[in-house]
């Protein structure tokens, strides 16, 4: 199998130096852009799988890079940011980006994200029975089961719980997940997402005062795996 | 206790005074015109027993107390129109601005300037006294910019020199490390970095604060979630019990989840960093009084009573701490806290140890009312 292409576009030479190392030692090819204008364009000469894009560029703003990206390129975008900056992330997200780190960022980390996109670029997974950790789902008949036992849920957890699932190891953002299951309507009511996501951690976790399912990415979503 | 009291009444009394040195211009003209009225009213019927000449002292006395309180402009005024009145309602012949004798001329010119000469007086005193509270100030403001670079430029420097000074025992070929020796140089330089983003993370939460820019965006929260995602974060990296009792039944708060979050990681940090390993933290959260309220005890040494106000200062740290801190971490808390219309209190523990108590007053939403949907 061919490798894996990442096209970096960061304007810090020592996060592309360190990107670049940690990125070929994990059997990536690196391709590195130091503007927003130069990535643009080497995203279009050569659309890579997996695009890393710093949200804070000199040149552009990381948003609108992402946003012309997102014109025509349909695959991975990641975006790079620093912490203290949730609206700008959630901004991304809704804008397409496909995940997130912040600065400083864990290497590791950062390779299981850009691996899990990946595998989500090529996978466009319609399965119906799902298997993740002690949980069993299948969204054709609408049951769960953990440790083999059925779970009961009502319409809604259901429905939040396939949303996840469709989208395991993926950062959904607030509005994202009222919108796609309470509708269009509904995208400021966090605290009906609040109640349905403890009330369904209850149902699915271990422990639910530290999910291992659902987990909380603090200011901008949740995040399944 | 007796100095804070004096203290105390010291800045009330300057705030009053401040207060009505700031009313517009014409009302204060307003108030002295109406206070010479009325005293020379006072005066005119008592003038047969006093005499005129004590009802001078009688109208300079009022001048005087008027020159502490008001500015210079309309204290001056007063003055005038009190000289003008003893003239006219007092000096015989009354009712008339003629002076009869060279005596009583005297007085009325030494009345003038007596009056303008106390205006003027009071007018320097104050200037005096604002250059001496600026200068404290300024003081103050140096002090303090001295302790942040000492702080500082420790707190930054220490983890800098730890990276820089691993890295070239790592780099240099002559010596041979063991791998143990390897990990260990390895993870003092991870440790580093993690407390040099610590430390730049407080201060960008400082200047949040300092900038006026601060403004919490109040949202739905799970409090169960908001602490138990800090105490996921910082159980893992440290050795000591942190405990999270929450009434199962609180409802959702509306506040500022990312600044509670802030005010839980710092408190719960602080109470890890300074009590000894093995020691137990318990986070409580509750409703009360359409506040939620969030506790946080540990069972460590806590804090001696006259210490309890100060903690909160900024970069004040306890006597005889170990170091490793910028005392920045419980005034972004009070900061933090405060923005939020709250407050935070620190107390003791029983036996022993810190017990913080948050309150920050927010909307409530019970989980029940969405349970049918």
């Amino acid at each position: 199998m061919n490798k894996a292409e990442v096209l970096v576009i960061d304007d810090e030479a020592q996060i592309q130096k360190l990107l670049r190392i940690a990125l070929e030692s994990a059997d990536l090819n690196v391709r590195q852009a130091e503007s927003g204008r130069d990535g643009v364009l080497m995203a279009a000469n050569h659309p890579p799988d997996l695009i890393l894009l710093d949200i804070g560029l000199p040149d552009m703003s990381g948003q609108e890079v992402l946003k012309e990206l997102r014109g025509w390129y349909t695959k991975a975008i990641i975006i790079l940011s620093v912490q203290a900056s949730e609206a700008d992330i959630v901004t991304a997200l809704d804008n397409g980006a496909t995940d997130y780190i912040t600065k400083p960022f864990r290497t590791g980390e950062l390779l299981a994200r850009i691996r899990s996109a990946i595998r989500r670029n090529n996978v466009e997974q319609e399965r119906s029975i799902i298997v993740c950790g002690d949980l069993e789902i299948d969204l054709a008949a609408r049951t769960v089961k953990r440790d083999g036992a059925l779970v009961k849920l009502t319409a809604t957890e259901f429905n939040l719980l396939a949303l996840f699932v469709r989208n395991e190891g993926r950062v959904l953002t607030h509005r994202h997940l009222l919108r796609e299951v309470w509708g269009v309507g509904y995208q400021q009511e966090t605290q009906y997402l609040r109640v349905f996501v403890r009330s369904l951690r209850k149902k699915i976790e271990t422990d639910p005062e530290r999910p291992r399912h659902i987990t909380t990415e603090s200011g901008v979503g949740y995040r399944f795996s | 206790m007796s100095a804070t009291v004096a203290l105390n009444t010291g800045s009330t009394r300057r705030n009053v005074l401040s207060r009505i040195r700031s009313l517009p211009l014409f009302q204060q003209h307003a108030i002295c015109i109406t206070a010479v009225a009325v005293v020379a009213l006072g005066c005119f019927p008592a003038e047969g027993l006093i005499g005129y000449r004590v009802t001078a002292l009688v109208l300079l006395m009022a001048v005087s107390i008027l020159a502490m309180l008001f500015r210079i402009g309309p204290v001056m005024v007063a003055a005038a129109l009190s000289a003008l009145a003893w003239n006219f309602f007092f000096i015989p012949p009354t009712f008339t601005f003629h002076i009869g004798s060279t005596e009583d001329l005297l007085l009325f010119l030494m009345y003038f300037v007596v009056a303008s000469v106390n205006a003027v007086l009071s007018l320097k005193i104050r200037q005096v006294e604002r250059k001496a509270r600026d200068k404290e100030q300024k003081e103050r403001t140096i002090e303090l910019y001295n302790t942040l670079l000492n702080s500082l430029s420790h707190e930054l420097r220490t983890p800098i020199s730890t990276i820089v000074g691993a890295v070239d025992a790592l780099q240099d070929r002559e010596t041979r490390l063991t791998g143990e020796q390897r990990t260990d140089l390895l993870s003092a330089i991870d440790e580093a970095g993690m407390r040099l983003d610590r430390q730049v993370g407080n201060l960008l939460n400082m200047g949040r604060l300092e900038s006026g820019m601060l403004e919490p965006k109040a949202d739905w929260c799970d409090i169960h979630e908001l602490i138990g995602g800090v105490v996921s974060k910082l159980g893992s990296v440290s050795d000591h019990a942190i405990i999270l009792k929450a009434d199962p039944s609180l409802p959702l708060f509306k506040l500022d989840g990312g600044l509670l979050e802030q005010v839980v990681h710092n408190m719960v940090h602080n109470a890890v960093q300074y009590t000894p390993a093995g020691s137990e933290v318990v986070i409580g959260a509750s409703h009360a009084d359409g506040s939620c309220v969030i506790t946080i005890a540990d069972n460590g040494p806590g804090f001696p009573e006259e210490e309890r106000v100060r903690a909160f200062n900024k970069f004040h740290r306890l006597p005889n701490t170990r170091s490793g801190g910028t005392g920045l971490g419980l005034s972004i808390v009070k900061g933090f806290v405060g923005a939020q219309g709250g407050s935070v209190e620190l107390g003791a523990n029983q036996p022993h140890g810190a017990l913080f108590t948050v309150r920050i007053p927010a909307e409530t939403s019970f989980l029940s009312n969405l349970k049918h949907e």
